[in-house]
Formats: structure tokens, C-alpha cells, sequence
């Protein structure tokens, strides 16, 4: 297989399976979980659950001051990674180029002297949490298997990506096949992994809101 | 050119190169000029300089046999026009090509014989250049004086002291390569592992690398350093993308997005109108073409890649090379249809469980706790 086959089936038949699986999976799991509902709840409504649902979904994504400090860095370190992945994944050109030719529109890309910064940053921010995975002795003792390999297919991307810009190791087609390839890797995970909560983590917010606001109390 | 067989006398060859230059009027300065040139591009040390000279100046003119199979002759053409008049083409005077069937003045039986001529007389020192690639489905496809392009190749390989593929036909394949290859075109490379290769492929290849790579076996009677694919690192090194002149509007994020729109005319990246540059490598964006005039890029035009392996089968010359070569939206939109149909069969199975467990369930009372 020559560098433009492997690319040409990386970006042809591999993506295509990749995009089904990911679609695929991510939909039977989403609507499992609303098809199942929730007990009715007999007690008298005493405020809004949307409201309090919607607003919940924002809300939390600041943490509170007592958890920040019990957990200051899981939480600057996943911050980070997560930030660095939206400005890669969204504003890098290459990439808005791919989500136009599938949704129909893009918008303006970022410098590509930030991208590869933040791309940096995020690559030491993964690397510090998996350091700390290891050092810390109750995230030891519940580390399994399929962390360690959520970790693996989310930097997987960055480092690839970082190499193919920069062209290390390898000519740039098969680098840039191996990028795909470690996306596509991700995607195909992302359902069936704790990945899941990149969609999960929205419902799982508005139901708490939601409990809360029929309550009438503050989430 | 010295094909005609007039020139080619034994007086002829046994000049040096030195004394073919200074016959046609070459100055020494312009001959220096050149062998400077030649360790730039080659990235050389300027300590070299003396040497290429020293060598160019001893060397005996080279027999050289290029062979043409299923090409387009482009390759030819770009040798012997972009750069005429300048001292490559007094180089390329200055050896002594003794059969190319385009550019020798005989013809018919005489030519070939000449080529067996050529062949015989230096065996195992000639240089043999081939550009198209070679027909393996079915001999007929291509021959010439009705010897297969295949039997021709094989039989003036066994004398060569080295091969120069030359285009991207004769490196990798090239157009009648191009899927589905229907003729079962295969490269030089494919057919011959005995002999040493040197790949110059391009379509058609930058005539400076030709010439360079002549040189270089001149001066140092090897051939340059090669990449993972036979191309000579000193120009096939780095990619179009990294040297390109356009490469700070890719980095600041500005692209033509049209060939007409304002990107365009401000001379933005090509990027977006699928421009290879960051796949291929070649020496295009520092050599440049006519005579360093400009490169494809320059002109307005993305790269296609031409000097890559299957640039042809890539995925489309204006889509660029981070698109998916197929149709994703539909397959979101038919999986995504699917998946709720199934996702609903799913949800009343999981609800009809549930049920099946809420109504299985027995209540238990103080007293079986007791027992």
C-alpha cells in the first residue's frame, strides 16, 4: 500500500466507517437513556424544571469554591486540555474545512501559532494528568483499563496532529493518514467509553437542575 | 545536441567535459558560476566548489541511452525547453546521449542499432535514463522497433552502472498507472532491484534536478542520497508547503476560497482549493520554473502533487486534502435516520423489561425477614 492508498482509505472507507459507528452509537445510547423516562413524580411542582434545567447546564460548568479546592488541579488541568481541544478541533483550518464540506458552513480559522500552542498545552496538561493518575494513591486504586485508554485515544489525536503540522518522523501523507486514523480511533470509542459523556454530560445536567427547580429549591 | 552520429565519433567522446565546454564557448567564470550553483542547490559545502569543477573538468562524457516507454514525452520537453539557452544545456551537450529516440536524428534500424552500438561498447559504464512507465498486462501495449517496452528495459539494464528514472511514470507509475491501471503499468523500480536507481519523478520533473543529479554523478562517480523512495533528499528534502511563499497567509489563517474571489487576487493560500503542497514533496517552490520564473503555485494554481506516488488516484486535485474523499453528510443523515429506528426498537425493548421486572417483583414483608 503505497502513502496516498493508506490516505486515500483513511479519508475514504475508514472515515465513512468511523462516522457510522460514532452516529450511530451515540444516538441508540442517547435515546436509550430518554426512552427509559423517570417514575412520575407525585409530589405537588413547586417552580419550573426547564428553567432550572437549562440553567443548571451553564452553571455547573463553574465549579464551586469548596470542590476547586479539594480538587484545584483535576480541575485547572481539565480545563485546560478541554479549551485547548475546542480551539483545535474548531479553529484550525484544516479542520472547519472538513466540518464545511459535511454541515455546509464554516467560519474564520484561528493563527496557526495558537493552534499549535494551545495544542502544546493541552498535550502537557493530558501528560500531568495521567502523572497525577498515577501518584495519587485513590486514583490509582480506581484506575481501570478503559481510562487508561480514553486517555490514550484524546491525546492520540494531539500528538499526531502535532507531528503532521510539523512534519516529525514521517512524510506528511502518512502522517496525516495517521492523524485521521487516531481520530477515527476516537470516534469509534466515544460511544461505547466513558468518552460518552461529551453528549451524556448535557442531559445528566439538565436532570439535575430539572430535580431541583420541581423542588423548588436552587441546584 | 550531439545525437547525430556524425558528432559522435571516437574523437568526440574522448574530449573531457572541459574541453566540450571550452569548444562551445564557455567561459571559465560561467562554468565556475554553474558548479557554485550546483553545490547551493545540492547543499553542498562551498568547499566543494573547486572539486565539481576539478571532476566536471576530467570527465570524460558519459554515454548515456534514455529510454522512452508510455509517457507523454513532457519530460523531454521540459528538459530541453524551459531552460535553453543556459549552461545546462551545454552539460547536457557535453555527455554523450546516444540514443533518445525523440531527440536523435536517426531513425528506424539505424537508431536501434546505435542504442545496441552504445550499449556494447560501454558496458557496464553507461548511463540509462527512462521516462513512461512499462506495460506488463500486455507486451503489445507499447514497443518500439517491435521489442516490448518490458524486454528493452531488462536488457539495457544489465549493462547500466546506474538508472535514472526520470518522471513520475517511469518512477512510480505515474498516469497509466492511474486507477484502473489498464494497461498493468508498473515503474522501473518495480521491475529492476539489482542496480542502483536514482527516482526523479515530477510531471514533468524540474530540469535542474536532472542535470543536478548528472552532476553529481560526474563529480563524485555515485549517486546523491536518497530518500524512502529513491528521490535525491538535496530536492525532493522538503515539501512544497514548508518552503512555499504563500505559507504565512496559511499560517495567519488567510485563504482563497474561489480562484476569483479577493484571496485570490491578494495572492492568499490555496489551501482550501486543494492545494497539495503540504504532501509533496519537491524542489518546486525553491527552483522554481522557466528558468526560475515561477512555480504553479506562484501562477495561481494549487499543487496536485505530481511528484508523489498515485498523485493521480489522491482524492481530486481541488479538494483538499483534510475533506473526506466520499460523501459524509449522507452518511451522517442515513445512519443518524437508522440509528433512531433502531433506537426506538431498542428503548420499547429496554421499557418492556423493565415493566416485565416491575411486575415479576414480589414484595417482601417483615415476617421473610425473619425466616
Amino acid at each position: 500500500m503505497s502513502e496516498i492508498e493508506f490516505l486515500s482509505w483513511i479519508r475514504g472507507p475508514g472515515f465513512q466507517i468511523a462516522t457510522v459507528i460514532l452516529v450511530a452509537g451515540v444516538v441508540i445510547r442517547v435515546m436509550e437513556i430518554l426512552l427509559l423516562g423517570r417514575k412520575a413524580n407525585l409530589a405537588e411542582a413547586k417552580g419550573s424544571e426547564m428553567s432550572s434545567g437549562l440553567r443548571t447546564i451553564v452553571t455547573r460548568s463553574i465549579p464551586d469554591s469548596s470542590t476547586f479546592k479539594r480538587s484545584t488541579f483535576t480541575i485547572v488541568a481539565g480545563y485546560i486540555f478541554h479549551i485547548g481541544l475546542f480551539v483545535t478541533i474548531l479553529f484550525y483550518a484544516p479542520h472547519i474545512l472538513l466540518i464545511k464540506d459535511i454541515i455546509g458552513f464554516g467560519w474564520p480559522s484561528m493563527p496557526t501559532q495558537i493552534v499549535d500552542a494551545l495544542t502544546v498545552v493541552s498535550i502537557i496538561a493530558l501528560l500531568a494528568i495521567l502523572a497525577h493518575r498515577f501518584t495519587n494513591k485513590v486514583l490509582r486504586y480506581l484506575t481501570n483499563t478503559e481510562d487508561l485508554l480514553v486517555w490514550f485515544v484524546t491525546i492520540a489525536p494531539l500528538v499526531t496532529g502535532y507531528m503532521a503540522f510539523h512534519r516529525i518522523g514521517m512524510t506528511a501523507s502518512t502522517m496525516l493518514g495517521i492523524h485521521i486514523l487516531s481520530v477515527e480511533l476516537l470516534m469509534v470509542m466515544l460511544p461505547f467509553t466513558k468518552l460518552m459523556h461529551a453528549f451524556t454530560l448535557f442531559i445528566a445536567r439538565w436532570y439535575n437542575g430539572a430535580i431541583s427547580g420541581y423542588r423548588g429549591v436552587q441546584s | 545536441m550531439t545525437t547525430d552520429s556524425s558528432t559522435n565519433g571516437p574523437n568526440n567522446k574522448d574530449k573531457t567535459l572541459g574541453d566540450a565546454l571550452r569548444s562551445q564557448g564557455v567561459s571559465r567564470r560561467s562554468f565556475l558560476k554553474f558548479c557554485a550553483a550546483t553545490a547551493s542547490m545540492m547543499a553542498l559545502s562551498p568547499a566543494m566548489i573547486p572539486k565539481i569543477a576539478e571532476a566536471l573538468e576530467k570527465a570524460r562524457k558519459p554515454s548515456v541511452i534514455w529510454l522512452s516507454f508510455q509517457e507523454c514525452t513532457g519530460c523531454t520537453e521540459s528538459l530541453t525547453r524551459s531552460h535553453a539557452p543556459t549552461i545546462e544545456n551545454l552539460i547536457f551537450d557535453s555527455i554523450s546521449l546516444d540514443y533518445h529516440h525523440t531527440l536523435q536524428a536517426a531513425a528506424g534500424h539505424g537508431a536501434e542499432a546505435a542504442r545496441i552500438a552504445a550499449m556494447e561498447e560501454n558496458y557496464g559504464n553507461y548511463l540509462l535514463v527512462v521516462d513512461g512507465s512499462i506495460p506488463l498486462d500486455n507486451p503489445g501495449y507499447s514497443t518500439i522497433a517491435g521489442i516490448s517496452n518490458y524486454d528493452m528495459l531488462m536488457e539495457a539494464a544489465k549493462g547500466a552502472a546506474a538508472i535514472i528514472a526520470v518522471g513520475t511514470c517511469a518512477t512510480y507509475g505515474g498516469i497509466p498507472h492511474a486507477n484502473p491501471n489498464p494497461t498493468g503499468a508498473v515503474s522501473v523500480g518495480d521491475l529492476i532491484k539489482d542496480k542502483p536507481i536514482v527516482n526523479v519523478p515530477g510531471c514533468p520533473p524540474i530540469p535542474v534536478v536532472i542535470t543536478g543529479v548528472l552532476t553529481h554523478f560526474l563529480t563524485f562517480g555515485t549517486l546523491p542520497e536518497l530518500d524512502h523512495i529513491g528521490r535525491p533528499m538535496a530536492f525532493y528534502g522538503q515539501s512544497i508547503h514548508d518552503r512555499c511563499y504563500r505559507r504565512p497567509f496559511y499560517d495567519k489563517g488567510l485563504f482563497a476560497e474561489t480562484f476569483d474571489d479577493e484571496g485570490a487576487r491578494k495572492g492568499w493560500c490555496l489551501y482550501k482549493l486543494g492545494c497539495k503542497g503540504p504532501t509533496t514533496y519537491n524542489a518546486c517552490a525553491t527552483t522554481k520554473w522557466n528558468n526560475g520564473t515561477s512555480f504553479p503555485i506562484e501562477s495561481g494554481h494549487p499543487c496536485l502533487g505530481c511528484s508523489e506516488p498515485d498523485f493521480w488516484d489522491g482524492g481530486g486535485f481541488y479538494k483538499s486534502i483534510s475533506i473526506p474523499t466520499q460523501d459524509i453528510t449522507k452518511t451522517v443523515v442515513y445512519t443518524a435516520a437508522g440509528a433512531v429506528a433502531a433506537g426506538v426498537v431498542i428503548g420499547a425493548l429496554n421499557k418492556a423489561k423493565k415493566s416485565k421486572m416491575a411486575s415479576s417483583h414480589k414484595k417482601m414483608t417483615i415476617d421473610d425477614l425473619g425466616k
